[in-house]
């Protein structure tokens, strides 16, 4: 069984990297980043096998990319806080001469990035490459994906999709963030995508659902369940609900805190509902 | 000056398929991905002897460069093929994010490109893409003239670790490099030496600059032709001193003269030793359905238009 109140902890200092991150320089992305806690925290604490002595070709280890960029705040959180690099270097997030840019990149050398995201709907594409590698190399690990649910407006999506399932990446498992939010609204304004687990059904994939992907017992069990699915033939995909903001009060429930930093009050209110666990940066 | 002999007319993208070949036998890191147009881009012969490591992607041009791009995680050498058209307009974010940003080993093997492409017409027929590859910070842009130059690109670049945009084309054209040439990227090719006038030519035109040559030479004109198969990096250096030696210059290629390899001379050229140049390119246009010879004709991009375009120069120093 997992250690739960570790978890928890770890999650609540991940919120306030996060928040810390982005108001310092009064950008970047919380909102989705918040909802993403749990998803990340289960990746890199509880399920992948990994080595933060970091090697680009990742032989032998579970290997993850994360396609919607722009939460990279939660990201760089939980590499730092899981021996990546120094937590201290979080304090350089988007500012000059960093290795934490805006969204992440390869570019700068920060160990745990293994591709530049950013423009959206590229990620799957590239997961799908590395799986192919490791099949090649008769590696056994997994590769493993994150998604905006926004994100899989983007076409390119829907040809990695089809490959994949076409092809049989069957170890592949793919995440997609439903937070039901977009920059300009809900995705049921901006763009509806219908059913989503019977598009992926549709295409060949293995799907199944974390109804509450703000509860890290539940996200553990859910990638478990994933886990389990794999090499059988078909990617998997897993339709994980969050809420975006999540852990925050004045920011879950909407899709205003997308791309909007907190001011320091805001801050304030929003550090105290997350403890301080780990020691801050 | 220097004569070369057409040892028989090839196509370059089976200079391609040719040196992925000997790839397959000589590099099991060397992996080719395929857009639907494995027969054109002469791949076949890759995929028959190597199923595990030819992959056919399906016409998905997007999925195909993030999945080269992925590919290079675990070592793997990815050499990603369909025509120039699709290798790099339709999926210019692509290579800028996940390749060119990402520092990926992928090299995007480019055929059909430019008018000689022919009868399919300007939608295939892309003469922007040396400015569009050319523009990204780290990629290296080659284009082959002939068959044993397009093969010796093919293995040079496996060899080199970093993103590559190779491109060549469709129509059968003169073979006359060196078959066991070492292709040196980066590194301009002097095929005869003159004192009146440089020409300096990529890709199909440079057979041209030397059928040009012969004919200014029968016109009292010295020239100096270098086949410049590396766009960048851009020897630099040997375009200086032929220039600073002849005072002026004609640059040739199969492409817009806009963002093309005439405007990379141009600025060494007025960073250095400004000098007298004339482009022998499209000149911002499409092009349109004919022939190859046709085609080239039209739109000035033979011997003739470059022998035209050296006794202007040459008039202007």
């Amino acid at each position: 069984m997992p250690n739960t109140q570790q978890l928890e902890e770890f999650i609540s200092q991940v919120r306030r990297d996060i928040l810390r991150q982005v108001h310092k320089v009064n950008s970047g992305h919380p909102g989705g980043s918040l909802g993403c806690a749990e998803f990340f925290t289960a990746l890199y604490q509880e399920i992948m096998e990994h080595n933060s002595n970091f090697n680009m070709h990742g032989e032998g280890e579970d290997l993850f990319f994360l396609s919607n960029g722009h939460i990279s705040p939660v990201f760089y959180s939980v590499l730092a806080r899981s021996g990546y690099f120094p937590v201290e270097e979080l304090s350089t997030f988007r500012l000059i001469d960093s290795r934490l840019q805006g969204h992440p990149t390869t570019h700068e050398g920060l160990p745990g990035v293994r591709i530049a995201s950013g423009s959206l709907g590229q990620g799957m594409s590239v997961a799908i490459g590395a799986a192919l590698s490791k099949k090649l190399n008769k590696d056994s690990r997994l590769v493993y994906t994150l998604h905006g649910d926004g994100e899989l407006q983007e076409g390119q999506n829907w040809e990695a999709i089809m490959y994949a399932a076409g092809n049989k990446v069957d170890n592949l498992i793919s995440t997609i963030d439903l937070n039901g939010q977009q920059i300009d609204g809900s995705t049921e304004n901006v763009l509806p995508m219908g059913d989503l687990k019977a598009k992926f059904e549709a295409f060949g994939w293995e799907v199944l659902e974390i109804a509450e992907g703000n509860n890290i017992l539940k996200v553990i069990e859910g990638l478990n369940e994933a886990k389990s699915r794999t090499g059988k033939g078909k990617p998997v995909c897993i339709l994980m609900t969050t809420e975006m903001g999540h852990g925050v009060d004045f920011m879950m429930y909407s899709h205003k805190w997308h791309g909007v930093a907190p001011n320091d009050e805001q801050l304030e209110t929003a550090l105290a509902q997350n403890p301080e666990t780990l020691g801050d940066y | 000056m220097k004569k070369y002999t057409n040892t028989g007319n090839k196509d370059t993208r089976s200079g391609f398929g040719a040196g992925l070949t000997e790839l397959g036998k000589t590099n099991e890191n060397v992996v080719a991905l395929c857009a639907d147009l494995t027969g054109s881009l002469k791949m076949d012969d890759f995929k028959n002897n190597h199923p595990e490591r030819f992959f056919q992607i399906g016409i998905a041009e997007a999925n195909m460069i993030g999945i080269a791009a992925g590919m290079t995680i675990g070592g793997k050498i990815p050499f990603t093929g369909t025509f120039a058209n699709f290798s790099t307009g339709r999926v210019y974010d692509q290579i800028r994010q996940s390749v060119a940003y990402s520092d990926k080993n992928v090299k995007i093997c480019a055929s059909h490109a430019g008018v000689t492409l022919g009868e399919d017409g300007a939608t295939h027929q892309i003469l922007e893409d040396l400015g569009l590859m050319k523009m990204l910070p780290g990629m290296t842009v080659i284009n082959t003239c002939d068959f044993n130059q397009t093969k010796a690109a093919t293995l040079a670049i496996a060899d080199h670790e970093g993103p590559v945009y190779l491109r060549f084309g469709r129509p059968k054209v003169a073979n006359f490099t060196a078959e066991d040439q070492n292709f040196e990227i980066g590194k301009a090719v002097v095929l005869s030496e003159g004192n009146d006038v440089t020409i300096i030519a990529t890709g199909h035109l440079v057979w041209e600059a030397l059928q040009a040559a012969e004919q200014l030479e029968a016109k009292g004109i010295s020239a100096e032709v270098i086949n410049i198969h590396t766009i960048k990096p851009l020897d630099e250096e040997a375009i200086l001193t032929s220039v600073k030696k002849t005072g002026c210059v004609v640059t040739a290629e199969e492409h817009n003269f806009l963002g093309g390899l005439g405007e990379s001379v141009a600025r060494t050229l007025s960073m250095n030793h400004p000098a007298p140049q004339e482009f022998v390119a499209t000149m911002d246009t499409f092009g349109e359905s004919g022939t190859p010879e046709q085609l080239m004709a039209k739109y000035g991009l033979n011997a003739e238009a470059i022998v035209n375009a050296a006794e202007k120069v040459k008039n202007r120093k």
